[in-house]
């Protein structure tokens, strides 16, 4: 458990220093949770740390008791034991102790919860998405109708879709046809699921909700930052269940209104218009914090 | 009561003081092997039988267990297309599809046969059946026929389920990959094989098998307990497999119930699950976590009651706070009923219900503080002497906590969010099984081989099965909380490289344990070889139960003159 709290201060002083090299998506050797890119996901990462400082010295306390029982009361040390069995005093301490500290986490672990869970009034989208075995469809709700199918790349589909970069297309995460959203918008997702049970995750956003068939799940993010986010489906679905990831690229409102225009039209050069224009500005951003 | 009953008299009443001239007689009545070990009535030829098929059970589950991480060790499909094309003859494209499957029939089959067929029998039906009637002092179970049915149904119970990977599954695979929580419409549409049939009637008799199992353990428990031995005064061992047997009674029937549905929507055209004809899917999962929480407690109790004799005994010191214990596994017996939804806070719960489970399951925490707690006490003051039992029992208390706290964490909802279905929860519950049931199950096994065979272990070779394990088992699952915070999730064939550090080091622990059990049975090996005699009582004046008064092995009928209990 101290190892975690070590990495994790260290990963985190990392992304501090690191400055716009944000990652969103899983890194080699990350010890913590896939930085935010919601406030849910702040909010969810703030408590997940809030948690470690309870669990870790209490895990860290009970190793010490143990140490000092086998050094203090090992047979060579101690040849005549106590016949102590009963201590009123000390079981009611540790009754009374672990309901404060669990008192003390669920708190703010209610208050996370109905933040996750109360959708605000005000959402400017609404996104339907269908897990089917084993590809995600999206339907966009409103003026304008939109509906895709989302794949995951397939290795030999590069260059067609001129995702050749697998930094940024990684293996087994990028897909043909992104789910495109606007930044700093509420977007309500409506999560269904075609054949068996399939879960919609995306851990930037602090999203995970599972596509039941027959029912209609609900959830909803306001991603704070612009960026290609990765998740992957996240209940057993079958055979190819580690092949169905989820991707959300995420936008500025201009250039959302101009993919969702020409993308009724045809999906793939509007991918294609949208990545030249969300690459190159994200090779300005990188130059610019590098000075 | 076999029939030579009357004549069995034995070392016991050297103890219990009297005719000892009848003693020659006793062989005269020793049933051939065929009646003794197939016709069985004895509880402890039962709870031999039993212990040897959780070891080979457990054997085969944690063969798949080391498959599954050969895979793992690195991104992409190493194994298991091979593996798919050599068992059931797939070829190209159909071996990778095949594999893939396969895969899932792994994760599925490791669960069921580790819960069902191996932590289940080795606590339950062997040490249990071995020792609950010693320990109370009674001359057997309560209904030593029943015993006898309870584990000759597991053995089809478990040919059913190896049968049950080579039926037709899906499309294009075999065998059941739908995880041991077999959700539908996965389980039902998604598999329209006999596979999944074959699983469910395995789980049905393996579930007969343990319900009788509790009801004897429960008569027995009520019933025969020696004069003057009160609820308050019987060991924490008979109180933790007395809670379990209610908890067995209790929830077994909802799993039956649930699977019989599943059943019967796959093959007779009822739609309990199927949302086309107005079921829901999510009730299974209601019906399988009432059933599937209370599960992991009848997992990890028994181990429980074995912990405190063991600090105990090792401590020459009596178990802390006795009542507080054995009321901490009543507390956790009755709040694990009322628990289950937190396995499914991501299915579309409401706000108000999702608030509830998260209130109840961070309750579980303070019984299981207490126990932790009062161990430590138990060794407070005492004179530890650090035999192989012993430093197991310090080590299952040390990793239980961890896997303990990781549970307080997944019991905030808000939080599990992003934990859910990741291998954080892997991470979790193999802390508290694996490294907790199963630690609590090799000191079981050290600290009563004597007793059962009459022979001593070999103390180093104990030592180092228990390091060998230590440094494997934590090696496998400590790196898997990072996968799990990094998103990774389970039941994965293959996985983003990003992931590959951390599973190459899972699953280099993965073969470090390997050896470790190696390690053991070369133990047991050698203590059957040299054949050193262990005495009635090994462990000195804290082994203060009731089976150390007789001698090792113990006779094939004990306590035929009671013991008073003061």
């Amino acid at each position: 458990m101290r190892n975690k709290a070590i990495a994790a201060l260290a990963s985190t002083a990392c992304l501090l220093f690191a400055g716009a090299a944000f990652a969103a998506q899983p890194m080699p050797w990350q010890t913590d949770l896939q930085p935010a890119a919601s406030g849910i996901m702040h909010e969810i990462r703030w408590f997940e740390e809030y948690t470690l400082w309870f669990i870790v010295p209490i895990t860290l306390f009970v190793l010490a008791l143990l140490i000092v029982v086998v050094m203090r009361f090992r047979a060579g040390a101690n040849p005549v034991p106590s016949k102590t069995s009963h201590n009123t005093a000390i079981e009611i301490v540790w009754t009374l102790g672990p309901v404060i500290v669990l008192f003390l986490i669920a708190i703010p672990s209610f208050q996370l919860l109905s933040n996750e869970l109360i959708i605000p009034k005000d959402t400017d989208l609404t996104i339907k998405a269908t897990g089917n075995q084993w590809y995600w469809s999206y339907e966009y709700q409103g003026e304008k109708e939109l509906a895709f199918d989302s794949l995951m790349l397939k290795e030999g589909d590069r260059s067609k879709f001129g995702k050749d970069d697998k930094a940024t297309y990684p293996r087994l995460l990028a897909v043909d046809n992104e789910l495109v959203v606007p930044v700093n918008k509420t977007v309500r997702v409506l999560v269904t699921g075609a054949d068996v049970i399939h879960a919609f995750a995306m851990p930037a956003f602090g999203v995970k909700i599972d596509a039941v068939p027959g029912r209609m799940n609900e959830t909803w993010f306001k991603a704070d930052k612009e960026g290609l986010y990765y998740g992957q489906c996240s209940e057993l679905c079958g055979k190819d269940h580690a092949y169905m990831p989820v991707a959300i690229r995420v936008v500025t409102e201009e250039q959302y209104k101009t993919w969702l225009t020409a993308a009724a039209g045809d999906i793939g050069a509007a991918n294609k218009a949208l990545m030249a224009a969300a690459d190159g500005k994200k090779t300005v951003d990188v130059a610019s914090s590098a000075k | 009561m076999a029939s030579n009953h009357d004549h069995a008299h034995d070392h016991a009443h050297d103890h219990a003081g009297g005719h000892d001239s009848h003693a020659a007689h006793d062989h005269h009545h020793t049933p051939g092997f065929f009646t003794r070990w197939f016709f069985s009535t004895n509880h402890k030829d039962i709870g031999t039988l039993y212990l040897i098929f959780a070891i080979m059970a457990g054997v085969v589950g944690g063969a798949l267990s080391v498959v599954m991480r050969m895979e793992l060790q690195e991104p992409g499909i190493q194994i298991f297309h091979g593996l798919a094309s050599m068992v059931y003859g797939f070829e190209g494209d159909a071996a990778i599809d095949g594999g893939k499957q396969m895969y899932n029939v792994f994760t599925t089959a490791h669960a069921l046969i580790m819960i069902f067929f191996m932590v289940m029998p080795a606590l339950i039906g062997g040490f249990a059946n071995w020792m609950i009637p010693i320990m109370i002092g009674a001359p057997d179970m309560a209904f030593p026929r029943m015993n006898n049915i309870s584990f000759w149904l597991i053995v089809p119970a478990f040919i059913l389920l190896i049968l049950s990977m080579f039926a037709q599954g899906p499309a294009g695979g075999y065998g059941v990959g739908g995880g041991w929580t077999m959700y539908p419409p996965l389980a039902t549409s998604g598999t329209p094989g006999p596979a999944v049939d074959l699983a469910i009637l395995a789980l049905h008799v393996a579930g007969a098998s343990s319900i009788l199992g509790a009801i004897n353990f429960i008569t027995t428990i009520m019933n025969m307990r020696a004069p003057g031995m009160t609820l308050h005064k019987m060991p924490l061992f008979a109180w933790s497999v007395l809670i379990t047997a209610f908890l067995l009674l209790l929830s077994l029937p909802v799993l039956a119930g649930g699977i019989t549905m599943l059943l019967t929507d796959r093959n007779f055209g009822t739609s309990f699950f199927a949302p086309e004809n107005g079921g829901d899917p999510i009730l299974f999962q209601h019906l399988f976590w009432f059933f599937g929480h209370p599960e992991v407690y009848i997992l990890i109790l028994p181990g429980f009651g074995i912990i405190s004799h063991i600090i105990s005994t090792f401590s020459k010191k009596p178990v802390f706070g006795y009542l507080g214990m054995a009321y901490a596994m009543v507390a956790i017996g009755a709040v694990g009923f009322i628990v289950w939804a937190h396995h499914m806070y991501t299915v579309g719960l409401s706000l108000n219900t999702q608030r509830y489970f998260l209130f109840a399951t961070m309750v579980i925490a303070v019984p299981t503080g207490v126990k932790i707690f009062s161990w430590i006490a138990t060794m407070w003051g005492g004179s530890i002497s650090f035999r192989t039992p012993m430093i197991w029992a310090i080590g299952f208390i040390f990793l239980f906590t961890v896997g303990g706290v990781t549970g307080v964490q997944l019991a905030n909802a808000g939080l599990d969010r992003a934990m859910h279905d990741t291998y954080y929860v892997v991470a979790h519950f193999h802390y508290v099984l694996s490294l907790g049931a199963v630690f609590a199950i090799f000191a079981a096994w050290y600290y009563w081989f004597p007793k059962m065979t009459g022979y001593m272990y070999n103390e180093t070779l104990g030592n180092l099965h228990f390091f060998i394990m230590f440094i494997g088992v934590n090696m496998v699952f400590f790196p898997q909380h990072f996968l799990g915070l990094a998103g990774m999730p389970r039941r994965y064939i293959d996985y983003p490289d990003a992931f590959a550090g951390w599973n190459y080091v899972s699953s280099v622990g993965s073969y470090i344990s390997a050896f470790g059990v190696l390690v053991f049975f070369v133990c047991v090996i050698e203590a059957f070889m040299k054949k050193r005699v262990a005495g009635d009582n090994p462990w000195g004046v804290g082994a203060d139960t009731l089976e150390w008064q007789l001698s090792s092995p113990p006779p094939t009928h004990q306590w035929e003159q009671l013991p008073r209990i003061k």
